[in-house]
């Protein structure tokens, strides 16, 4: 991502090229096409793939299914809620943490900077497990903590996991929304400043709107990546759909089917969120389509 | 206790001898640094295997690898890791039991190598195509017009020539490899994390050590950043200033 950062000069209108293709590299984006499904050879694949298939349900164990399916669904249930309310949280804070980058006072630039540094520069699960055991150490020591109304929810995991997926959403798409910032063409917001509008209006119609706009295609794959970040709080004991298989595993020692239940699971959530957002890629006019 | 935070902080205990847990803290880096140079370097060859075989080879060939990709890019690491750790190490033993060896003792270094490689594989494999295909094609038909067998042209022309567009890619893969290796953490490889874990818990000094980790990671990742500047600054030195 720091090869990323040179390409996106400010005045520079490409938008960070090598970023994108290290997110549609790393991240599914397009599900393969269906053209030309039916070629000879794929027939014969398919047949080996149906056998292997066959193979798997009837060879492996699978009865403990219906007894953990209720539980499956609530996992996945918390799996999307995390997803979902990470990235809207952290779509909100990483707008203002691109626009300081591009516009801002020098110590706040730095303090944005610092930020996407640190948090792109060290693993998540460090950031979540600093969060969860050194801060979860840390409050319980301050007795004004203990006793405000927040306690009850600082005692549970999920918050640390929140505040960590958001952090590292925020920080990757806020170096997206500094380079989509940067990258709308100064004469659209001097010609508004020429009609006269306001700087907090210029932002809210013109620069805002057109940076949102120009980091749309990135938002899918950064999306995605979050969904591959999620199973991580199942290590701070969040129960999401990764944090059930690991329960199952315990409970039936069974090595490979719960695993391989997982890897389903989270291939149908991602080609769901890749048909999601193509669909709502369609639903944005733009000039060059 | 919480009366004043500088006195909580015991700097003692990030000491290099044993009392203290620097020097565990140092040896946990450096199996990391072990297993993502080890993994980054099984990664670029199944990416450059990978890509050639999506772009020239045969229909069953690119459909497989298009499977792989398209796998590996869906599912969450952490998964990928578990599935490939226990599932692998497990398959091995059989295969190794049924041949008459007896069970096979597989190191954490070689496994965790063999995980974060195959991840790191399906990645490179997309970066390096993308590359490849950046390159002028009249370049590679001119070197097989001059007769160089596949090998020869992808050495001499394919390889150098798609390099400077790879770079930047395959940097930023260096960086995630880095980061990925503290997924091992969870299958119990005592790499740095999970030794800041061990430490942190034995000590209750939580806060100082996943700071000290986290300065560690940083560390590496913009030392990698300055040797990644050098190179990149070499392989573009045929470019014109763009």
């Amino acid at each position: 991502m720091s090869a990323g950062e040179k390409a996106a000069e400010p005045d520079s209108l490409v938008e960070l090229p090598p970023e994108e293709s290290t997110v549609e590299a790393t991240a599914l984006t397009r599900l393969p096409s269906g053209r030309g499904f039916l070629k000879p050879h794929r027939v014969v694949l398919m047949a080996i793939a149906a056998s292997i298939v066959f193979c798997a349900v009837w060879f492996l164990r699978w009865d403990w299914l219906p007894d953990y399916a209720g539980r499956l669904a609530h996992g996945v249930g918390v799996t999307l809620l995390m997803l979902f309310g990470t990235c809207l949280l952290g779509f909100v804070l990483a707008v203002p943490i691109g626009l300081v980058q591009v516009t801002g006072p020098w110590p706040l630039k730095l303090l944005a900077k610092g930020f996407c540094t640190i948090i792109r520069g060290t693993p998540l699960l460090l950031q979540l497990w600093l969060l969860y055991y050194g801060l979860g150490s840390l409050f319980p020591q301050f007795p004004a903590i203990r006793q405000s109304f927040l306690w009850p929810v600082l005692r549970e995991a999920w918050p640390y996991g929140v505040a960590a997926l958001t952090m590292s959403f925020a920080a990757y798409e806020g170096e997206v929304m500094r380079g989509a910032f940067a990258g709308v063409p100064k004469g659209e917001l001097e010609a508004a400043r020429a009609y006269g509008m306001s700087r907090w209006k210029v932002f809210r119609r013109i620069w805002l709107p057109r940076a949102v706009h120009r980091a749309l295609p990135t938002l899918n794959g950064e999306t995605v990546l979050q969904l591959k970040s999620t199973p991580l709080v199942a290590t701070i004991t969040v129960i999401d759909v990764y944090a059930v298989v690991s329960k199952i595993r315990q409970v039936t020692y069974l090595t490979y089917e719960p695993l391989l239940l997982l890897a389903l699971i989270y291939l149908c959530l991602t080609a769901l969120l890749v048909l999601a957002f193509r669909y709502f890629e369609n639903k944005i006019p733009t000039r060059s389509a | 206790m919480a009366a004043d935070p500088a006195s909580m902080i015991d700097w003692g205990l990030l000491a290099l001898d044993p009392p203290g847990w620097g020097g565990v803290l140092l040896a946990g880096l450096m199996s990391s640094i072990k297993i993502a140079i080890g993994g980054y370097s099984l990664g670029l060859v199944l990416g450059t295997g990978g890509a050639f075989g999506k772009l020239y080879g045969g229909p069953v060939t690119k459909d497989l690898l298009e499977i792989y990709t398209t796998v590996v890019r869906a599912v969450p690491e952490l998964v990928l890791i578990l599935l490939l750790y226990y599932a692998g190490t497990d398959l091995l033993n059989r295969l190794a039991a049924s041949l008459g060896y007896g069970t096979v003792d597989i190191s954490g270094l070689a496994a965790g190598i063999f995980v974060i490689g195959v991840v790191q594989g399906a990645y490179a494999t997309e970066v390096m195509r993308g590359a490849i295909l950046a390159v002028p094609p009249g370049q590679i038909e001119a070197a097989r017009a001059f007769g160089m067998s596949p090998l020869l042209a992808l050495r001499r022309v394919t390889l150098p020539a798609m390099l400077p567009h790879a770079l930047p890619g395959l940097s930023n893969l260096w960086l995630i490899t880095t980061k990925d290796t503290a997924l091992l953490a969870v299958v119990g490889f005592s790499e740095l994390t999970l030794v800041t874990r061990q430490a942190a818990g034995s000590t209750k000094a939580y806060m100082l050590f996943f700071c000290a980790a986290g300065v560690l990671y940083l560390a590496l990742t913009l030392v990698s950043n300055l040797v990644i500047r050098l190179i990149e600054a070499r392989a573009r030195r045929g470019w014109a200033a763009r």
